[in-house]
């Protein structure tokens, strides 16, 4: 393990927190992304507590005080029926994390064990077989088919997060073949196959550790793309349904009341993109603190 | 020749990538439930006309029979019958695709030029307010999803300055210059009928723009960090050294190199690009395929489904070969043949 000459993420863990964070935080933007996924978090986890209306998120009319501006008492301005915009978005965000954890969670495990498994056997069959049956899902943009998947099934948060997932382990497939295809050639990986360690123990011990930085690094990127595709989903109307306060949702919603009632659609807008944002930015300070260049 | 072994072998893998894809979509569109049949003709349809369609789509047939009659007919181009529309699907799709090609060029060839500008202006600059401005500015279009982009720029644009068109592809009463490539840039190019050229331009700047920005953004980044690694690279201080002007440098031994990674990433931009199409030419209702293939999601119209996802897979198989060639054309090193690490 001592020959590679990259730093990994467990030889930075054993470096110690404190120094990482120490190389974390010089970088400003890396910062604000950090804050920015904490900050929407928080708002998502405490969402029933801390939005001034949180009966507004599901289905609730009032209309004394709908489509009324952005003001003091609806920062954001209230939908056709008198729903605050604000409370709206923080349930949003429950929604959109929703989306990227799950998503990522069912995927990141198939696309690594595949991934390593191909590198690995990089040359045999076992290689031809996976990499070309990834081919064929990298062959069309994921949202695309994943926009066929979910029209064909009716429509729900849950099948959008299965359709996305359906869509997006090749990507994670391709990355660790790259990985592991390159790593396999180390003396350490040949140290441990001459001990006569096993298969398991090499893909999975000797390996794999060697790829957890991208990997992580990845997550953290693909957090935002998996939520602004979500919220693409939900835009078509093949994600989150009304009543429900899915971010893609409320701007499709708001449309059809432009240019009039903007803030409708402009709020939750701009709330997917610093979703996103946050999420690229931290996974950038992460790309950096690694050292990564795969991703 | 070596070229050549290196085209074919890439085009033998794109033949067997489209046959995974068709597999791969059938699939989804047959396990479906419910019965397509009955789903095409309505639940107020008499029992012996479903059975007669059931029969015509070889559904009384086994899924794997199911997809060779279908790849057979799809082969000779023929990919059924819309539902909605009422028309073979190879029509629609020939009548709509061009209009897609014109959104997808003029949208790609923004995201190209204005992304390798911007990021070369912006390494050339490095560190002053006009590099500052380029890397927020690009942040902030990689992480902004293209609907919103449509849906600001509507509201600004179309609704609030009335100063672009929102909506369509040519303005009522400009005439139509007659079909022969399908884009209106260049039928009336060829027929001389600018009017609807310009036209067809001031329809085309929104929806163009919200489609190239993302790929923009990225492009723009990838090419300043690429330009501004290669600028502390040895061989550029020993050009400065000798005294070659820093026009050559920065066009001929800085750019040049610089674009690999940018032209690399640029086939996966595209693609991007064109899925994002289905959203953006839904919004401004811009009458391609993608707007027929997201209508023809919305409501269930399986063959339009299949025949729109496997010209999407034909179109970015050719987008990939053209890029992989852009890229052996700019970097020498790159062994034809051998694999290419991204």
């Amino acid at each position: 393990m001592t020959r590679n000459s990259q730093p990994t993420f467990w030889s930075r863990k054993r470096e110690g927190f404190g120094r990482g964070w120490y190389k974390f935080s010089r970088n400003p933007l890396s910062l604000v992304g950090l804050s920015l996924v904490l900050l929407i978090a928080f708002l998502a986890v405490f969402a029933p507590f801390v939005s001034p209306y949180p009966r507004h998120a599901g289905v609730f009319v009032n209309f004394a005080e709908a489509s009324q501006p952005p003001s003091l008492r609806h920062l954001f301005g209230t939908d056709v029926f008198g729903r605050d915009i604000l409370s709206r978005i923080f349930f949003g965000f429950r929604f959109s994390l929703m989306m990227g954890v799950v998503v990522l969670a069912l995927v990141v495990p198939p696309g690594v064990i595949l991934g390593l498994t191909a590198g690995y056997f990089k040359g045999s069959w076992i290689d031809t077989v996976i990499m070309r049956f990834t081919d064929v899902f990298l062959a069309v943009p994921p949202l695309i088919l994943a926009l066929a998947i979910c029209s064909v099934l009716p429509p729900n948060i849950f099948n959008a997060m299965m359709a996305v997932s359906l869509m997006w382990w090749p990507w994670y497939c391709r990355l660790v073949y790259g990985l592991s295809s390159s790593l396999r050639n180390e003396f350490f990986v040949e140290a441990a196959e001459l001990t006569g360690a096993s298969r398991f123990h090499i893909l999975f011990k000797e390996v794999l550790p060697n790829c957890v930085s991208p990997i992580f690094t990845k997550i953290s990127l693909d957090m935002g793309w998996v939520i602004l595709i979500g919220a693409t989903l939900s835009f078509v109307g093949l994600g989150v349904q009304p009543p429900k306060p899915g971010l893609g949702t409320m701007v499709a919603d708001g449309r059809i009341y432009m240019p009039d009632q903007w803030w409708i659609t402009v709020f939750p807008a701009l709330a997917i993109m610093f979703v996103v944002l946050g999420f690229n930015l931290l996974g950038d300070g992460l790309r950096d603190l690694f050292a990564v260049e795969e991703v | 020749m070596r070229f050549g072994i290196f085209l074919l072998k890439r085009l033998l893998h794109s033949v067997f990538v489209l046959l995974g894809l068709s597999i791969l979509i059938f699939i989804i569109a047959r396990v479906m439930p419910g019965d397509p049949a009955r789903a095409a003709l309505g639940p107020r349809a008499p029992e012996w006309a479903v059975q007669r369609v059931r029969e015509s789509m070889y559904l009384d047939k086994p899924l794997y029979a199911q997809y060779y009659y279908w790849l057979r007919d799809a082969l000779h181009g023929d990919f059924g019958e819309s539902l909605v529309t009422r028309r073979d699907v190879s029509t629609d799709v020939k009548e709509f695709l061009p209009a897609t090609m014109e959104l997808a060029l003029f949208s790609g060839v923004i995201m190209a030029v204005f992304g390798i500008l911007l990021g070369a202006i912006s390494a050339r600059y490095s560190n002053t307010w006009v590099d500052n401005v380029v890397r927020v500015g690009s942040y902030v279009g990689v992480c902004t999803p293209s609907f919103v982009f449509a849906v600001l720029f509507l509201l600004a644009f179309g609704y609030v300055l009335h100063i672009l068109p929102s909506i369509g592809r040519l303005s009522p009463g400009v005439t139509k210059p007659p079909v022969i490539t399908g884009m209106i840039i260049f039928d009336g190019l060829i027929t001389g009928n600018f009017h609807a050229v310009g036209d067809t331009l001031w329809h085309l700047i929104m929806p163009g723009v919200a489609l190239a920005l993302g790929g923009m953004s990225q492009e723009a980044r990838i090419t300043r960090s690429a330009m501004s690694d290669n600028l502390k690279k040895d061989y550029i201080a020993a050009e400065r050294a000798q005294g070659i002007p820093e026009r050559v440098i920065n066009l001929r031994y800085l750019l040049r190199p610089s674009l690999i990674p940018t032209v690399s990433i640029l086939g996966l931009d595209f693609a991007a690009l064109l899925a994002n199409a289905f959203i953006v030419e839904l919004i401004f209702n811009w009458p391609g395929v993608s707007r027929y293939g997201i209508n023809a999601m919305l409501s269930k119209d399986l063959n339009a489904i299949i025949a729109v996802i496997m010209v999407m897979g034909v179109v970015f198989i050719i987008m990939n070969i053209i890029v992989d060639i852009v890229v052996t054309f700019l970097d020498p090193r790159i062994r034809l043949g051998a694999e290419r690490s991204k």
